[in-house]
């Protein structure tokens, strides 16, 4: 199933790109904010616990997921260069489970290793808050990998759908309507982070085993539907 | 092995049709695809290198649908006509690439790039190639497990006299291999110096098809119309319209001039000066007035 070859011209394409600043951007700006935070208020465990439940885990994870997701392989449907990897005798599926492979290996690297560091520069990993914290973005990177591949395979406005779903649903409406929390990545992985934790600093709209079910269903569906929708691509000429 | 069927393929976006109930055969050798920009030509050749779905019909490389299938990829070889390519990496780290991508390695990646004569580039990031040497390079990303097929879509654009020479020397000993090359282009000259089998496709649909001597005959020999402007208009309209290569000629009276329609082209352009030197009238004018292309396809069309 996993291209070596269609793995390396991803992680090229992702990490050579202009965008992949981004990549080091916001979990440099994530360690500074704790530097800081830590630097004027000594360690808190409920201070580390917002700093890094409402900047790494609400922000940061589904950005990076957003580049991530989205940059393994829409720049290559928009700009028609994908005929190079669908021209040969490699499955469509195999194709869209590398890329997968190397979203959510990306997002992890950029979003769950700096939230663990934050949280060790935080307070120490008190309470198991950074290794909670770390857990619930490994998971989310998964599920929002899968999202964002999808939305990068079936539409060309696939970052600006990615950051309005990121920024839009998970945060705003997420804090507005109690209903939009149980259909959020975040709150799913928040039900980890909940369980690692034990005593109340974190807490989830949603209980675990619905949150492991649905990360699950949301991960398979969108990948299966993204291979789908790669073997019915269809490039029209440049007339 | 390795014939492509076409077989009442239809193929339409929206309600544009682009390509309407085209049969054809394309077998071993190389066989040009003319016909004028927008006639539907990139859509033809999508759907043989299984890129489109046709909206009926089918298209078929020996008996095996080409839509959706990996496998023919070991069968056929593209080289598309956009430029896009994976620009960050240098010639030949996209040539090892598509290797692998065909199961196939360094050894063959190398030998494709020296077939195409792009070694010497090799090293360099493909964001500095010029145009001749992306087609260069996109040349020996299909070549590398040496397909049996090989379809290219407006190969020669963008390249100079010289590389034009290089390529159609490759493709012409690919042919004669016993390859099947197709290759897209709206230039008649390129068509009819490359290619032994012509298909012509204007507006979508299967215009001509045959060996380029026949394609020609069938230009040469549509009406052609002239302006022609006189000494005397009248008395040179009497002696061409005796002559059975002239169908008819209208007196022009708002541009002033004869305006001829001739049927047989060879004899017209002998008879005219000839009949104006034997009754003394001198020619002042004499111009095609429908050389274009699109008039030219679009009598093959009516043909």
């Amino acid at each position: 199933m996993y291209n070596p070859t269609v793995a390396r011209l991803t992680y090229r394409a992702l990490l050579g790109r202009r965008r992949a600043l981004i990549l080091f951007l916001l979990p440099a700006m994530l360690l500074v904010i704790a530097a800081a935070v830590r630097a004027f208020n000594g360690a808190d465990d409920q201070v580390a616990a917002d700093v890094l439940g409402g900047f790494a885990l609400a922000t940061m994870v589904p950005l990076i997921g957003v580049i991530a997701g989205t940059g393994a392989i829409g720049p290559e449907i928009d700009d028609g260069s994908i005929v190079y990897l669908l021209s040969k005798p490699v499955k469509r599926s195999s194709i869209i489970f590398t890329k997968l492979i190397v979203a959510i290996a990306v997002t992890m690297v950029f979003s769950a290793v700096p939230t663990f560091v934050a949280g060790y520069i935080l307070n120490g990993n008190g309470q198991q808050v950074a290794v909670a914290y770390t857990v619930a973005a490994l998971v989310a990177s998964i599920a929002y990998s899968a999202l964002f591949l999808l939305l990068g395979t079936v539409s060309r406005h696939a970052v600006v759908i990615g950051l309005v779903y990121a920024l839009v649903w998970e945060t705003l409406f997420g804090s507005l309507i109690a209903g939009a929390r149980t259909l959020s990545v975040q709150q799913w992985a928040l039900a980890l982070a909940q369980k690692v934790t034990g005593d109340g600093l974190i807490t989830s709209d949603v209980a675990l085993p619905t949150a492991v079910a649905l990360l699950a269903a949301v991960t398979v569906v969108a990948t299966w539907f993204a291979g789908h929708k790669l073997s019915r691509l269809t490039l029209a000429g440049e007339e | 092995m390795t014939t492509l069927h076409i077989d009442h393929a239809s193929r339409w976006f929206g309600n544009v049709v682009a390509v309407n109930d085209v049969t054809m055969t394309v077998g071993p050798g190389v066989t040009g695809l003319l016909g004028p920009n927008g006639a539907g030509k990139s859509t033809l050749i999508n759907m043989m290198g299984g890129f489109l779905d046709p909206s009926t019909g089918t298209v078929t490389l020996d008996g095996q649908t080409i839509w959706g299938s990996e496998s023919v990829y070991r069968e056929i070889g593209v080289v598309p006509e956009r430029e896009a390519m994976y620009d960050f990496l240098t010639g030949r780290e996209f040539v090892l690439a598509n290797a692998e991508l065909q199961g196939l390695g360094a050894k063959e990646a190398q030998r494709a790039l020296a077939t195409v004569e792009m070694e010497y580039a090799q090293d360099r990031k493909i964001s500095t190639y010029s145009k001749g040497m992306r087609q260069r390079v996109k040349m020996a990303s299909a070549l590398v497990h040496e397909p049996s097929v090989l379809l290219l879509d407006e190969p020669f654009n963008g390249m100079d006299p010289r590389q034009r020479m290089q390529l159609m020397d490759l493709l012409r000993r690919m042919g004669a291999d016993g390859r099947t090359v197709l290759f897209s282009s709206h230039i008649l000259e390129e068509v009819e110096q490359l290619a032994s089998h012509i298909e012509v496709i204007v507006a979508g649909r299967h215009a001509a098809s045959g060996d380029f001597r026949k394609i020609r005959r069938l230009m040469t020999d549509r009406p052609h119309r002239y302006l022609v402007r006189s000494s005397d208009d009248r008395a040179l309209a009497a002696a061409l319209i005796a002559d059975p290569s002239t169908a008819g000629i209208e007196v022009d009276h708002g541009d002033g001039g004869l305006r001829v329609q001739a049927v047989d082209f060879g004899r017209f352009t002998e008879l005219l000066p000839r009949v104006a030197r034997e009754r003394g009238i001198r020619l002042l004018t004499v111009s095609p007035s429908d050389e274009s292309l699109e008039s030219v396809f679009s009598y093959l069309v009516a043909a």
